[in-house]
């Protein structure tokens, strides 16, 4: 059972192969025998995912049960699940037990999927290896003296080791796409506005989005399916109706114009990475579609715009951890002031102090119109290159990663060297389009990613792309030996 | 933007930005974070390098360009009707608060 995708346990539940709660029992099992190892998880539910896979198997008894009903699926710890602790990898909420349910959890769970635990992840989505988390580190599974890639971490982990078919994620600058690239699955994060952010503690709102990590480019279309679409709740959700993304997954290549971006291929790029993509490049020609090289000169600058917007957003968004309405309160406060500041001074973590500091400092008197301001007119730079390029192409094709997955520890000691990481993934976010990293080969034994981002709202046809590339191969269906 | 003007010193910007420990007292202060005396110099260090980083922007030209603060062009702040859609229920959210009292959340005393 462990090794089916989300579409195969769909069928097999239907067919009475197994039961929901055959599946919940077998992959609760995985999880447990795995944890010591990979530390996926920050939260193991399994009382709550037994009962809901009873209930599961009494819908699919009486028929016309919702279409991933029984589908064990678990949820990055960032979603608020009414009842159940919600960390967001912090000490600021190691004991916060959510009052109300994220959009993306209430859907999910309407569609029949059955929750098994929260995954483990960067402090507050805010780090690229998942060694941020006040919870301990994620292991890669393909390797676990390496990282996982961060911040969704543990989702990632837990989906290549066959501990769940597919599991929610967040990608504010790569959070999604670069640990599927670095543990070899596929994940995709659509346009801002198309999954509702609310119940999704927020790092960074004009640029956090919601997306899934799965096995495979069709159990992603599943999943999108189920929790994309319009959200009164979110102020930034958009209005526009979802469209069917497994129906469009086998849509032939012909004529499909490839961007491959100038910037992508230069400098920096290891030529292992650059080979296992020229040859999935090659593949999606040979199935008819066009290679174009196009240039985005604005894109280097993705890095250092995104390193101002994202902590000012940050710094405004994690005021509210205060120490007096929920979350983490030091002993003994003096008065208010020494409240807030050891509250928070003690609740978060290093990386998340010098992101709130960042923030506070670009927005700071004096440096706002020198550092924010300029940096919002870069992202219309970049925004515009990309609208630019999607005039000539229908998607752009370059790495995820500027490497494989890297050793534990390797890059903590300089926050730049770790947040170089996302150089290829952040463009995206600056520019809201929709992104997909599906696995493309394997170097010195770790998988590398490809991503196709398109056009805002073209989820349909990165999806399709990374389908049909994945009906030619087989790096998608890897699994690490000792999961298996 | 914050007004708190003149906290920060004014200093001539370059690629390579080194922060003083006055910097760090007064960004943390700003940021309500009470930091240890080890943590002080680790980010003296670590935001001088972000500060350097970011300061790459300075070679974009960006005359005329408008500031972008949605991802999305055209996207509009949609407004509901003024009418109550919730129930009360300070009880649940309470459950979580470190220390309430008749409904009401305690905060050390601010005024004597």
């Amino acid at each position: 059972m462990h090794s089916e995708t989300v579409a195969e346990l769909i069928a097999g539940l239907k067919e009475r192969k197994y039961s929901a709660t055959e599946l919940a029992r077998e992959m609760l099992g995985r999880i447990q025998r795995a944890q010591p190892e990979l530390n996926a998880f920050i939260t193991i539910e399994a009382e709550s995912a037994l009962a809901a896979a009873a209930e599961a198997d009494r819908r699919l008894a009486a028929g016309g049960a919702p279409p991933l009903t029984g589908v064990p699926i678990a949820h990055k710890d960032i979603f608020c699940a009414a009842g159940s602790r919600t960390t967001c990898g912090s000490k600021m909420l190691a004991n916060f037990v959510s009052p109300y349910d994220a959009t993306v959890v209430a859907r999910l769970r309407a569609a029949g999927a059955v929750v098994l635990g929260k995954t483990n992840m960067d402090e507050f989505a805010m780090g690229s290896s998942n060694e941020t988390s006040h919870f301990g580190a994620v292991r890669n599974p393909w390797d676990p003296s390496r990282v996982p890639g961060g911040s969704s971490g543990g989702s990632a982990a837990a989906v290549a080791a066959r501990l769940v078919p597919a599991a929610t994620a967040t990608d504010t600058g790569g959070s999604i796409r670069q640990p599927a690239a670095l543990c070899g699955v596929t994940g995709i994060k659509p346009t801002y506005g198309r999954v509702s952010r609310y119940g999704m503690i927020a790092f960074a709102s004009s640029l956090d989005q919601a997306g899934v990590i799965a096995r495979s480019a069709q159990d992603a279309a599943l999943m999108l399916g189920a929790m994309a679409g319009f959200d009164e709740r979110d102020s930034t959700s958009v209005d526009a109706p979802v469209p069917d993304y497994v129906g469009g997954l086998d849509r032939p290549l012909r004529g499909l114009r490839i961007g491959l971006l100038k910037e992508f291929f230069d400098k920096g790029l290891d030529p292992a990475i650059e080979a296992c993509l020229r040859t999935a490049l090659e593949a999606l020609r040979a199935q008819g579609a066009e290679l174009r090289d196009v240039s985005l000169p604005n894109l280097p600058l993705s890095v250092p715009t995104y390193y101002v917007v994202a902590p000012a957003e940050c710094s405004s968004n994690l005021a509210r951890f205060d120490g007096v309405r929920f979350g983490h309160r030091c002993e003994e406060p003096r008065d208010l002031k020494d409240l807030y500041e050891r509250s928070r001074g003690e609740g978060f973590g290093a990386e998340v102090k010098r992101r709130i500091m960042t923030g506070t400092y670009v927005l700071s008197a004096g440096y706002y119109d020198a550092y924010y301001l300029k940096a919002q007119r870069v992202r219309q730079l970049i925004a515009s290159d990309f609208a630019r390029a999607f005039a000539q192409v229908d998607v752009l094709i370059g790495p995820t990663t500027p490497t494989v997955a890297f050793e534990l520890g390797a890059k903590t000691a300089d926050p730049i060297t770790m947040y170089l990481n996302d150089i290829y993934t952040i463009g995206a976010n600056l520019a809201g389009l929709p992104a997909v990293s599906i696995p493309c080969g394997f170097v010195q034994g770790l998988p590398v990613g490809l991503q196709i981002v398109g056009a805002h709202f073209a989820e349909e046809r990165i999806l399709n792309v990374a389908h049909r590339y994945q009906r030619e191969t087989d790096w998608h269906a890897r699994a690490p030996e000792a999961y298996r | 933007m914050y007004d708190f003007a003149p906290i920060f010193p004014k200093f001539q910007r370059h690629y390579h930005m080194s922060l003083r420990r006055s910097d760090i007292d007064n960004i943390a202060r700003l940021a309500r974070l009470a930091l240890s005396e080890a943590e002080i110099p680790v980010y003296i260090d670590s935001l001088s390098r972000i500060i350097g980083l970011v300061s790459e922007l300075d070679r974009a030209a960006t005359g005329g360009v408008e500031p972008m603060s949605h991802p999305l062009a055209g996207q509009k702040q949609r407004q509901r009707a003024d009418a109550v859609t919730e129930s009360d229920q300070h009880e649940l959210y309470q459950r979580n608060a470190p220390q309430v009292l008749a409904g009401l959340y305690l905060v050390p005393k601010v005024i004597e």
